[in-house]
């Protein structure tokens, strides 16, 4: 019958032999070459990848690799993987977009490289009509201080709205991506983001806008300006934290000329929004002129008859 | 005569017979008949069913799917937990309904075309563009729903908003004043709510209890961009 040591566990103690010696490295198999992992190893004595994060690495790699089957991009399962998200993780996320720190680069402590598509899009969809109905709210607050503004429900503002927020939230993703995979020959250690992380990143850091929007109701002109600015503050440094690790070995010019272009394109939506959407009041003193009929403006509330309407 | 139970060959006959003794002699053919007829009920009421349809008056066709329309507006005005509107959905209703309000909607006459509200054409893509986009959210995060189910279930939930949108058009042929915006905004306030409640109470049981906010949330969304265009309409 079998010798008692034929019994004895040879292979487990070879294992744990093995796992002392290296006990950083998770159990994959041997032929597998991680890309990622020669990133977590190679240790920042910068300070901004403590050791824990490259073990939490390496095994969070290994695991994503066993389990990542990759549909083909015809089925569905291949979109739901994008929405693979809790909602408590959507919340952690958004919380992390609003207090971005230095050395918490959002796409790792985050996103975990794990990006999803749920936050960015309804994100996006939820400033578009915030602000096209914060857009309306203002006005409507407008005319009840000064009767002659015309009143209108302005709709194609929702249109306008959702057009400029998706094109942003997207294109300039995608186009900053591109940036970076034409850079990759420049960086050793740490591969690019890829394009969802990417669109991910804008897309949480886009949601500090929607409350600062409802904030422009007020219709004190230096609290506007001073929500916006904060408002920007923390959405651009949520950007340049991110990008900072990415960007940092490229040479100097290519780093702040990168990092300043997203940050003035980020004002630049700011304000275009500001500007479109809340113009500042009163629009005219009379009824536009380019009524081609002489109707008297309906409003809400009961209007004192229009000074030069019908001129 | 044929003979039951005695099979040749048989190694246990051989023994003397201690138990069923004479059951060899019992023979079964003829003694009982076995005749008759066998009905299946369903099958003849289903054939009837079937050429009545053809024959039916258009009459009884229309009140068919009219009375079907009906009982699932009853649902939900009063919002219970029953299956009816998932199990035999249809899409005459949100159909009847989305026109209505879209119709409700418009502006009478051309004011300048920028500046004014929703015309057909939005009011009828934001709502079947946005049941569209929430039914595919719901899927993709996983819930079990079939597509036209939460497309019905949807539809049928801006009941509640036309009736608010009826109510403010009621409200509108008086005197215009802040008491006539109060009442339009406290009916639309009531009606949303309640439209959310109905929607909720059928479609969140699909969805994974971990994500149940996730899934909700775009409806929300949808019945406030709904609730906004009724409260912003203002006639000419």
């Amino acid at each position: 019958m079998a010798a008692a040591d034929e019994l004895a566990f040879h292979e487990f103690e070879e294992a744990t032999d093995l796992l002392a010696q290296t006990p950083n490295e998770a159990t994959t198999r041997g032929d597998q070459l991680v890309p990622q992992q020669h990133v977590a190893v190679a240790v920042d004595s910068g300070g901004s990848y403590g050791a824990e994060d490259e073990v939490e690495e390496s095994d969070k790699t290994a695991l994503l690799q066993e389990e990542k089957q990759q549909p083909g991009f015809w089925t569905f399962s291949y979109y739901q993987s994008f929405f693979d998200v809790d909602t408590s993780q959507v919340l952690d996320r958004i919380k992390g977009s609003l207090l971005p720190r230095p050395g918490h680069n959002f796409v790792r402590h985050h996103l975990r490289n794990r990006p999803d598509l749920y936050g960015p899009f309804w994100i996006c969809a939820t400033l578009a009509f915030v602000l096209a109905v914060t857009g309306n709210l203002t006005l409507v607050l407008a005319q009840r201080r000064d009767p002659s503004i015309h009143y209108s429900p302005q709709f194609h503002k929702v249109t306008v709205a959702g057009t400029a927020i998706y094109c942003y939230a997207w294109l300039v993703p995608l186009a900053l991506w591109g940036f970076l995979q034409w850079r990759k020959g420049v960086r050793e250690r740490m591969g690019p983001y890829t394009f969802l992380e990417t669109v991910c990143v804008y897309g949480y850091s886009l949601f500090v806008f929607i409350p600062t929007v409802v904030l422009w109701l007020i219709p004190v002109p230096w609290l506007q300006w001073l929500s916006g600015a904060l408002a920007l503050a923390l959405s651009a440094a949520g950007l340049v934290f991110t990008l900072w690790p990415v960007v940092r070995e490229d040479t100097r010019w290519a780093a702040v000329l990168l990092l300043s272009v997203v940050v003035l394109l980020h004002a630049l939506l700011a304000t275009g929004c500001k500007f479109y959407f809340f113009q500042p009041l009163p629009l005219e003193p009379a009824a536009p002129p380019h009524q081609a009929t002489s109707q008297p403006p309906t409003v809400l509330l009961s209007p004192p008859p229009p000074r030069s309407a019908a001129a | 005569m044929a003979e039951a139970a005695e099979s040749p060959g048989d190694p246990g006959t051989a023994t003397p017979r201690p138990l069923f003794a004479g059951l060899s002699d019992i023979s079964i053919s003829q003694d009982i008949p076995v005749e008759g007829e066998i009905t299946i009920p369903m099958r003849s009421r289903i054939r009837e069913f079937d050429s009545s349809t053809l024959n039916e008056s258009v009459q009884n066709t229309i009140m068919r799917d009219l009375k079907a329309v009906g009982k699932k507006f009853m649902h939900v005005l009063y919002p219970r937990k029953s299956n009816t509107l998932l199990r035999d959905w249809d899409l005459w209703g949100p159909l009847i309904l989305c026109v209505t309000l879209a119709l409700m909607l418009q502006r009478g006459s051309v004011d300048s075309e920028k500046d004014g509200g929703p015309q057909f054409a939005e009011v009828f893509v934001i709502v079947w563009f946005g049941a569209v986009t929430i039914t595919l959210n719901s899927k993709l995060l996983g819930g079990n729903i079939s597509f036209f189910q939460s497309l019905c279930v949807l539809g049928y939930c801006i009941l509640p908003l036309t009736v608010a949108m009826l109510v403010c058009r009621l409200v509108l042929l008086t005197e215009p004043g802040p008491i006539n915006f109060m009442v339009r905004l406290f009916v639309v306030i009531v009606m949303f709510a309640w439209s959310i409640v109905a929607s909720t109470a059928f479609l969140a049981d699909s969805q994974p209890p971990n994500r149940k906010a996730l899934a909700v949330y775009p409806v929300f969304l949808f019945y406030f961009v709904i609730s906004w265009m009724i409260l912003t309409f203002t006639p000419q």
